[in-house]
């Protein structure tokens, strides 16, 4: 005989309303009634005080009434709200009372904002595993992080179980997943690990997927993450999202997009940032030698502007589709602005964009470091007006730092920074092959583009930029 | 109530904080010597101030203005600035 669990909250006019017909069952069938709100709720009837909401938590209930059926302890069927149809067929039972034949259900109590997550704290002890740091009374819980060098410098938001278990609840991943080990010093970054960084860099739980495939990015043997971090060079990290999830956690593609002011931009670079620090050990002055640093080592993410671009989008260029979400993981130094103002055809303004460019990380230094430019709408509607594809802009920027090798060996110039003088005969390209890409953000106004330089050490002898799916 | 964090890093490190690793050698340093004011307390600051002249460690030395409070912040910059480690006399 099949037993049957009926979960109720007085609270709920359909719990109150269908109170005959729990009445009837329990006089017919072997029924149990949980209450959510009150223990005297239907009256007269045993009921069991689930106002802990704990069976209710574990029944796995999001609307009241609902009525399962089970046998031998194994569910075979469950309806919520009143439909008299759907409950005659659960029960075998046939209701003739005077109400309404369909009555929608009421929200169960451990839905109520926050209470999922509370829940699954207070009743499922084994989902983090993380060792938990008691804070006394006397602890000021932001001045406690910083105490214990868990700061990039910046305040950060307390990671309490609470915070934690809320923002996993922003991917289907399961804590204790490994995503790799973070050098330097190779700790285990689990999906929980990423979750705690996130709560501490201020995101919100729907970035966590892109945090979680910065990470992915950043263990790629490519991406060489443990010399960038180790190099006395100005890189670090820097996070480019592609397709719709940027748009749809409100990223900023458009005007400041390298700027501040955008709380998704700022905090999931601030994430990885983090990662690399407390998962990984590296720390300024410790394995982080950097000369300078950059101001994107707090935080360096933003989101390529798709939206009416005459060129495909990075992620696209890398064969991925516009409908899939993609973070681009490039070895980054500070951002230098190029001016032009008054070149209206292509032709001019990518030998502006070569001038540029030639003088990454050394006017007479080719083939190390690789760059992104980053072109702004009103610089990008002159290759739209001159129907200029990607491509062909990369082709001519290439052909335009080509560089006599006269020019860049050692002493030319007067300078002796240089390459060996047996090349002075040879043709160089600036940046190696693959080296330079091309996206499309900024604000609508000004006729600016953007370089972003990278560490010194590219390709095979480097770093490469790495790109991966964002899984949500 | 105590509040519960959950730890960021991979725990490679003991959960309780680790004092600073102590100075194998005091070789070149400079050693504050800090008197908290309380009675007696410059009998023994003057002790080990002699016998680290004795062994040719440069010392400077500190007083705090009452051990009712704590050091007022400039005086921390200052030991802080001028100082590798420091030798605090707590009693009397």
């Amino acid at each position: 005989m099949p037993d049957y669990t009926i979960v109720v909250k007085e609270d709920c006019a359909t719990c109150r309303l269908v109170v005959p017909v729990i009445e009837r069952l329990a006089g017919s069938l072997k029924l149990r009634i949980i209450s959510q709100d009150n223990p005297t709720f239907p009256a007269g009837m045993e009921v069991v005080d689930d106002q802990t909401l704990e069976s209710s938590w574990r029944l796995g209930i999001e609307t009241v009434p609902t009525i399962i059926k089970t046998e031998n302890g194994i569910e075979k069927g469950r309806t919520f709200g009143w439909d008299r149809q759907a409950w005659q067929e659960l029960t075998g039972e046939t209701f003739a009372f005077d109400i309404p034949d369909f009555r929608p259900g009421c929200g169960s109590k451990t839905m109520d904002p926050g209470m999922p997550e509370a829940l699954s704290l207070k009743f499922d002890k084994g989902k983090l595993k993380s060792r938990q740091i008691p804070i006394t009374d006397q602890e000021d819980d932001i001045e406690a992080c910083f105490d214990r060098d868990w700061s990039d410098g910046l305040p950060v938001v307390p990671p309490t179980p609470i915070r934690v278990v809320r923002m996993l609840t922003g991917t289907r991943r399961e804590p204790d997943e490994v995503l790799g080990r973070m050098p330097p010093d190779y700790g285990v970054c689990t999906v929980e690990k990423a979750a705690i960084n996130a709560v501490m860099a201020g995101c919100k739980p729907e970035y966590l997927p892109v945090v979680i495939a910065a990470v992915e990015a950043a263990l790629q043997d490519e991406f060489c993450m443990h010399g960038l971090l180790a190099t006395t060079y100005f890189s670090g990290p820097m996070v480019l999202v592609n397709g719709p999830l940027g748009r749809a956690i409100g990223m900023n593609s458009r005007g400041n997009a390298l700027g501040q002011g955008n709380r998704a931009n700022a905090t999931i670079g601030r994430a990885l940032q983090l990662i690399v620090r407390n998962v990984g050990g590296g720390k300024p002055g410790g394995v982080d030698r950097s000369v300078f640093g950059n101001p994107g080592k707090y935080s360096y993410c933003f989101a390529e502007d798709e939206t009416n671009s005459c060129w495909e989008s990075l992620s696209v260029e890398k064969g991925y589709s516009s409908e899939q979400s993609t973070v681009t993981l490039f070895a980054a130094d500070g951002m230098q602005g190029i001016v032009d103002q008054k070149s209206r055809d292509p032709e001019s303004l990518s030998r502006s964009y070569a001038a540029g460019l030639r003088v990454v990380s050394h006017p007479k230094m080719v083939m190390a470091a690789d760059a992104f430019l980053v072109v702004s709408p009103e610089h990008e509607r002159v290759f739209r007006e001159a129907k200029w594809s990607k491509q062909k802009l990369k082709d001519k920027l290439h052909e335009l730092l080509l560089i006599p090798g006269h020019e860049l060996i050692v002493g030319a110039g007067g300078i002796a920074e240089g390459i060996p003088e047996k090349l002075k005969d040879s043709t160089l390209p600036k940046f190696r092959d693959g080296g330079l890409n091309i996206v499309r953000a900024g604000g609508s106004a000004g006729l600016f583009s953007a370089i972003i330089a990278g560490w010194g050490a590219s390709g095979d002898m480097g770093s490469v930029p790495v790109t991966r799916e964002i899984q949500v | 109530m105590t509040t519960t964090f959950l730890d960021p890093t991979a725990e490679l490190s003991p959960e309780v904080r680790q004092a600073l690793p102590r100075v194998k050698s005091l070789d070149g340093l400079t050693v504050g010597l800090l008197d908290i004011s309380k009675a007696r307390g410059n009998i023994f600051i003057d002790r080990i101030e002699d016998l680290f002249g004795q062994r040719g460690v440069k010392t400077l030395r500190y007083k705090k203005p009452t051990f009712t409070r704590v050091a007022p912040v400039e005086l921390n910059q200052q030991i802080a600035m001028e100082c590798d480690v420091v030798v605090e006399s707590l009693a009397d």
